[in-house]
């Protein structure tokens, strides 16, 4: 055991090295400079970590008109989010499925239900226990944007992951 | 706040005190009767005499009276109320003994008259009498008593006769609509259940906004509504009864359940749930809490429907790769989908007459509000839009409710008669969405 957390510092120190940023020549080859690593580790915020400015991950993902499959943007977001759950142990996740307006009422919180659940089922597949998320369909009811136009439906097809610590 | 009497006090008060006299033989008036369907069709002229009354504050109510009585025949596009400006015989004599000549001269096909009494007791009565002009015969003579603040329900009642009378259909003004009252911004919505008389009056809200509410539905006894609320992030069917405010969840799942409706004997709800992500149909006997599952796919099904003698419900399913309309035996077997047609076609209403299933159609980014018999045939559509959803049915499968949306603006409640005819805005005080009209009012 201490055998294997040992690793594990050495592993983290080396990733760090890998990882630096900065090096400060004129004061010698043989320095070692040191930075932060960007990583999902204890201590960074989701808000932090889904910053679009700070790394391009999202706290969303979004959809096709009348379709809850992941393309490929939506799949590295939700492998992205499995990260920041592994990093934070005691922290649960709600993942909200959202509709645009161009679909009945009804079958848009469906439709919403049914987007929740793929990125829970992917989320799964990465490794997250079931019982760290919680899934809500909120059907067209909460768009993100306001909007009579295709850009806005598209803003509002979405899945929307928040964490809260403690349990689902 | 207007007041509200619980219903079963409604019940022992309102008194339907029988015929004054006796009713002609549906023969003899043959010739005055309004043809809704006839292309040529025209409203049909009546004269609305207010009732007649002696004291000053009966006087207002037999005014007030006659205003709801015009209003209703009015909205439903089939009369042209005459303006009592023209009235010719105005001295009280027409009340028993109308001079046909008079009201023929004045363009009037039906004339209506009655007296208004405040009895001492705090109630209210009215006698009222229908006549056709032309032949001088009485079609219908009626008497009504009600507590006094129970007096809209008299006008209701009475347009309810001359409107069954003169069109051969039963009546729909004795009603309530549910719905949907929307405030606030688009991107954080405060939505409430509202309650209101059909005419807009007795307007009231059922829930704070606090909560997330969306498509209620009348129990068959009017004093119960089914419909979704989000609690905590959880949303869930709830039923509400009106009067006490009283609310209950509808069965213990894991899952959302959302799309409730009763069955026409209000025993059962039929329901959606997604417990594993994927909407199912489900029914809940609401005297055994057993619930039984009736689609099982792994397509979307929701927005149930019973057919009003319960044998077979209506609902919309993604399993072709597009929304479209199925219907099934009420105990889930012999699925067969009944909308053939290009576009998604969406929540199936099963008309209280039993001859139409109303819907919802996205085709090409446009909205419709239409009708097809229960085997997908003879589809009409009546109304459209940027979005308009949602079709709710009058008492006599005669008009329909829905709410629409234009571009850029907010949710508002329309009625259309089946001919696609007389589409009317609903007024409510605020935006509005999710309509349901309730049955007739229980006496």
């Amino acid at each position: 055991m201490k055998l294997r957390l040992a690793l594990v510092v050495l592993a983290i120190g080396l990733a760090s090295v890998s990882c630096s940023t900065k090096s400060k020549d004129s004061a010698g080859s043989n320095r070692v400079s040191e930075s932060e690593l960007a990583r999902p580790g204890p201590g960074r915020s989701w808000q932090d970590y889904t910053a679009p400015s700070r790394n391009g991950y999202s706290d969303r993902v979004f959809f096709a008109y009348d379709r809850f499959d992941l393309d490929e943007g939506a799949q590295a977001t939700i492998r992205a989010w499995s990260e920041w759950l592994r990093a934070h142990g005691d922290a649960s996740i709600l993942v909200e499925g959202h509709a645009d307006e161009r679909g009945t009422r009804e079958y848009n919180l469906g439709l919403g239900a049914k987007r929740a659940t793929a990125i829970r089922d992917m989320l799964i597949a990465l490794g997250v226990n079931a019982g760290r998320i919680r899934t809500i369909s909120y059907g067209k009811e909460r768009p993100a944007v306001a909007g009579d136009d295709e850009s806005a439906y598209q803003q509002n097809r979405r899945g929307v992951a928040r964490p809260s610590t403690g349990g689902a | 706040m207007p007041f509200h009497p619980p219903i079963s006090r409604l019940c022992r008060r309102l008194v339907l005190a029988g015929l004054l006299a006796a009713i002609v033989p549906a023969a003899a008036s043959a010739q005055l009767i309004i043809r809704i369907d006839d292309p040529n069709f025209e409203p049909l002229p009546i004269a609305i005499v207010a009732p007649q009354a002696s004291a000053g504050e009966e006087r207002t109510t037999a005014e007030q009276i006659a205003g709801v009585v015009t209003g209703n025949l009015e909205r439903s596009g089939l009369f042209r109320a005459i303006d009592p400006d023209a009235f010719v015989q105005r001295d009280g004599s027409e009340v028993l003994a109308p001079r046909f000549n008079d009201w023929k001269g004045i363009g009037a096909d039906a004339l209506v008259t009655g007296r208004v009494f405040h009895r001492t007791n705090g109630d209210i009565r009215i006698e009222f009498r229908l006549w056709d002009v032309s032949t001088g015969r009485q079609l219908v003579g009626r008497a009504l008593e009600t507590r006094r603040v129970n007096w809209r329900r008299l006008a209701h009642k009475m347009s309810d006769a001359i409107y069954q009378r003169l069109t051969g259909e039963s009546g729909y003004f004795d009603t309530r609509i549910v719905y949907v009252a929307e405030s606030g911004p688009v991107l954080s919505r405060v939505k409430r259940l509202a309650i209101m008389d059909q005419d807009g009056a007795n307007h009231r809200y059922l829930t704070n906004g606090e909560n997330l509410v969306l498509t209620p539905r009348f129990a068959p006894s009017v004093q119960e509504i089914t419909y979704l609320e989000f609690v905590g992030q959880k949303p869930r069917v709830y039923i509400l009864d009106i009067d006490t405010g009283q609310r209950e969840i509808v069965g213990d799942f894991d899952g959302m359940t959302f799309a409730p409706r009763f069955s026409p004997d209000g025993n059962k709800i039929v329901l959606s749930m997604s417990r594993d992500g994927n909407a199912e149909i489900f029914a809940m006997d609401l005297r055994t809490r057993a619930t039984e599952r009736l689609t099982n796919h792994q397509a979307i099904d929701t927005s149930p429907s019973f057919s009003p003698d319960g044998s077979k419900i209506a609902f919309d399913s993604d399993r072709s790769g597009r929304q479209k309309i199925y219907v099934m035996n009420a105990d889930g077997s012999g699925v067969r989908r009944i909308s053939n047609r290009p576009g998604r076609y969406a929540t199936p209403v099963w008309s209280p007459r039993g001859d139409l299933i109303a819907f919802t159609k996205i085709l090409e980014g446009i909205f419709y509000i239409g009708v097809m018999q229960p085997d997908g045939e003879g589809e009409r559509i009546l109304a459209q839009g940027y979005l308009t959803e949602g079709p709710t049915w009058s008492p006599n499968g005669r008009v329909l409710m829905y709410y629409k949306k234009r571009r850029g603006g907010t949710a508002q409640l329309y009625s259309i008669d089946l001919t696609g005819r007389n589409e009317r805005l609903v007024e409510t005080p605020v935006s509005a969405s999710d309509p349901a009209w309730s049955p007739l009012l229980k006496n």
